[in-house]
């Protein structure tokens, strides 16, 4: 597949290196800190969950009381576990009901007790860490049992607020033969400081994503996977201000792929950049940890501005993303680097762009699950056009080899797609894939030519923008306004507040459990 | 009277397929009926005649049919309509201010302020659901359209939930702002109209003639409320960035010439 586009391999290299450089420092931060989210993350691997009356998680309530009391310098854990054993509780539960009364007294443990609370924290959290290593044991289980697809896997959306909606329509969607649901979120669910509990049936454009609604949706697929013989594989949305907890809710519930982009909540959320970096090297972690696939969120850039001008910020952000992905321990089958088919279908050559764009990025990349993502700026309403661009957006995709394809509506922008819309579209990749499925074997742009000279060039002005990047610090260039359209300083933005320095005698038995795991990796 | 075109000048019309007045046109739907064995066939067909035929189409055509599943069928249908088009009984509804594209909302705050139009965004009072003023200020947008973030001669400042009336006015006046938006959720002993009256209030007391414009939303309000509560405009349900945008051009970027 790699050598289309005669790339030179030092100038890949020097991307590469640029992008580690512009990382490493934002890396260093995020080792340096924590965030509430973390620290309830910890909570949830040692299986406190549930919400009070009113809907407030006891993760939330138990890290609160400790913030206030102790502070979250040294960690939730070794608080946690102190006043669980100093008080003889039975369980995390009841310590945090009685700690959200405010009837609990936290302390920092020194010594023998010190020791006692950070084994008995330990011991909690690794069976957390067991369950999503069970989990994805059971995945290779399900593959065996069942198939697991060719690619491109096809990539369908459901979206209806109610999970006992979402159900039959996503089991509806893999008998049409989709590879990948996904269920999007309620609108704002990425600002909440908390993950909502239970199964949910309200929800604004979207399904909120719980730990119940997880596994009500990933018990469904299991059911039509046996039945088509095929793993249907689940999506959703590690992103936002829980990360670090709805990776863990997603390795626990076994889902399989979770968007989760270093930069997205930023740029796009208004949410801290100190913030994300931190929740984003977490929850990165643990999806490595329970074999997720990430996905990333380039398209996005595409969707604010123009796809020709900005290709090269397309590039960037997946370098990135690759850094951060790989530093946190992401295996390259793990990383699903996003882009979309975003030209304005009135300027000339546009497709040949695309390809050269789509081509790029499968050289740039060569292990990686690429997500390809289709037009939705340019569809405009008129849905026989739209079609039209669908199927060349599943040509672009076939012809460049990339992994998943999210299957295009002609209907964008429209409504919620009808039945008959999503059986349409699936028509299209149908045919595209029976009609020229073996064209990319034979796809050799020239050398020279229109599209190779076209991908150098955005290759090229993606090193230049590295390097600018670099040069100012990660945080000083998106403060900035690199990345989409606007500025994001380091200290503004949602979700600065629950991020916290981290104290000497800092403990966190999850990310030693997931650091080590790494090191023997 | 003929109804195959217009006449001196007002019109009857019907839909144009490739004669006048031939009326055709194309339809398509699903209905949940199986499409499996053939008598289903011929009964998905005649349901969807019958529909078509309900729907003014006579003669109507099914050209395509297809089971999607086992319980619905897709149809395209091709047909004659019967209904006619009176073009004087067409009303168009008035807008106090067109919705404008971003290039041109852009372009009209370059060229009448000459700078960047600034705007402060919060919800008051106790409120903590952001997701209306997120919904209109985030880059991420809402309904497939980009937030006020996104216009590149729109400097946004967002100031979160839960913000207090003094805060607002004091960053409003610090970032000298020519607009401030307030959304508005919790409508509990109608906390939504007294804490925008207050926010008015507060206004004009501190800043007088120099205040800015004042803008509140929310899926309760009423949009005519707008000079009973002391704000310029309300934005009801469903209001979308690109209206919102259009109106702070037509209030604070009026065309040059326009009057």
């Amino acid at each position: 597949m790699t050598g289309k586009l005669n790339l030179d391999p030092v100038i890949v290299h020097q991307a590469r290196e640029l992008a580690r450089q512009a990382g490493q420092p934002v890396t260093e931060l995020a080792r340096t800190h924590t965030t509430v989210s973390v620290e309830r993350a910890v909570l949830r691997l040692a299986g406190l969950d549930g919400a009070d009356s009113d809907g407030m998680p006891w993760v939330n309530r138990l890290t609160d009381a400790i913030r206030e009391s102790v502070g979250l310098e040294h960690g939730v854990a070794l608080p946690a576990w102190d006043a669980l054993l100093a008080g003889g509780y039975p369980d995390l539960r009841t310590l945090a009901v009685d700690a959200a009364a405010g009837l609990v007294k936290f302390r920092l443990p020194a010594g023998d007790d010190g020791d006692a609370a950070r084994q008995a924290a330990d011991r909690s959290v690794r069976k957390g860490i067991s369950l999503i290593d069970a989990r994805r044991a059971e995945r290779d289980q399900m593959l065996a049992a069942t198939s697991d697809p060719p690619m491109p896997w096809i990539y369908l959306i459901v979206a209806t607020g109610d999970i006992y909606e979402d159900i039959p329509q996503a089991q509806a969607a893999a008998r049409e033969g989709a590879d990948v649901i996904a269920v999007i979120r309620s609108t704002g669910q990425s600002l909440l400081d908390y993950v909502p509990e239970g199964a949910t049936r309200e929800g604004y454009a979207g399904t909120y994503a719980t730990q119940e609604n997880f596994r009500l949706m990933r018990a469904a697929l299991d059911d039509v996977s046996r039945e088509l013989g095929r793993y249907v594989r689940l999506t959703n949305y590690a992103s936002g201000l829980c990360m670090p907890e709805i990776a863990v809710l997603a390795g626990m519930q076994r889902l399989d792929m979770m968007l989760n982009d270093c930069m997205y909540g930023i740029i796009f959320r208004d949410i801290n950049p100190v913030r994300t970096f931190i929740d984003q090297r977490f929850s990165r972690q643990v999806h490595a940890r329970a074999g997720i696939v990430i996905n990333t969120g380039e398209d996005n850039y595409l969707t604010t501005a123009d796809a020709v001008d900005a290709a090269h910020t397309v590039v960037v952000s997946q370098l990135l993303n690759e850094y951060f992905g790989r530093e946190a321990g992401l295996a390259d089958s793990q990383l699903g680097l996003g882009h979309a088919f975003e030209i304005n279908p009135e300027v000339p050559d546009s497709f040949l762009l695309e390809l050269a764009h789509a081509q790029l990025i499968r050289e740039l990349f060569p292990d990686a699950p690429l997500k390809y993502m289709p037009p939705t700026k340019h569809m405009t309403g008129n849905v026989f056009a739209g079609y039209l661009l669908d199927a060349f957006f599943n040509l672009a995709g076939l012809m460049t080899g990339q992994s998943i394809l999210l299957i295009g509506m002609m209907t964008e922008g429209i409504h919620t797609p009808f039945l008959s819309d999503r059986d349409l579209a699936l028509e299209n990749v149908r045919y595209v894939r029976r009609a020229a499925g073996q064209l990319g074997a034979s796809f050799r742009p020239e050398p020279d030519g229109f599209v190779a000279q076209r991908a150098r060039q955005v290759l090229a002005e993606a090193i230049d923008l590295l390097r600018t990047i670099g040069s100012q610090g990660l945080l000083t260039a998106i403060a900035e306004g690199t990345f989409g359209v606007t500025k994001r300083p380091p200290d503004g933005g949602r979700g600065l507040d629950g991020v916290v320095q981290r104290a000497e005698g800092y403990f966190n038995p999850a990310t030693s459990m997931l650091e080590a795991a790494e090191v023997a990796r | 009277m003929s109804l195959t075109g217009k006449i001196g000048g007002i019109g009857i019309v019907r839909p144009y397929g490739d004669t006048t007045g031939d009326g055709r046109v194309q339809l398509s739907f699903t209905l949940p009926v199986p499409f499996g064995a053939e008598t289903e066939r011929a009964r998905a067909e005649g349901a969807a005649l019958q529909l078509a035929a309900k729907m003014g189409l006579d003669p109507a055509m099914v050209v395509h049919a297809k089971g999607m599943g086992p319980d619905f069928t897709f149809f395209i249908v091709y047909g004659r309509v019967s209904h006619v088009v009176d073009l004087s009984a067409v009303t168009v509804a008035e807008r106090e201010f067109p919705v404008l594209p971003a290039a041109e909302v852009n372009l009209r705050i370059r060229s009448a302020l000459g700078r960047k139009l600034v705007v402060v965004g919060a919800c008051i009072g106790t409120d903590a659901h952001t997701v209306g003023i997120d919904a209109i200020l985030n880059v991420k947008g809402h309904a497939g359209e980009k937030g006020l973030e996104y216009y590149r001669e729109i400097r946004v400042v967002n100031m979160g939930s839960q913000v207090g009336v003094a805060d607002l006015v004091a960053r409003a006046e610090a970032e000298r702002a020519d607009a401030v938006l307030v959304s508005q959720v919790v409508t509990q002993r109608d906390a939504h109209l007294s804490n925008t009256r207050e926010m008015a209030g507060a206004f004009r007391r501190e800043l007088g003639e120099q205040r800015p414009l004042l803008v509140a939303g929310g899926p309760r309000f009423d949009p005519g409320a707008a000079r009973d509560l002391g704000v310029d405009k309300i934005f009801g349900r469903g209001t979308t960035p690109s209206e919102v945008a259009s109106y702070l051009v037509h209030a604070l970027a009026p065309q040059e010439g326009a009057t």
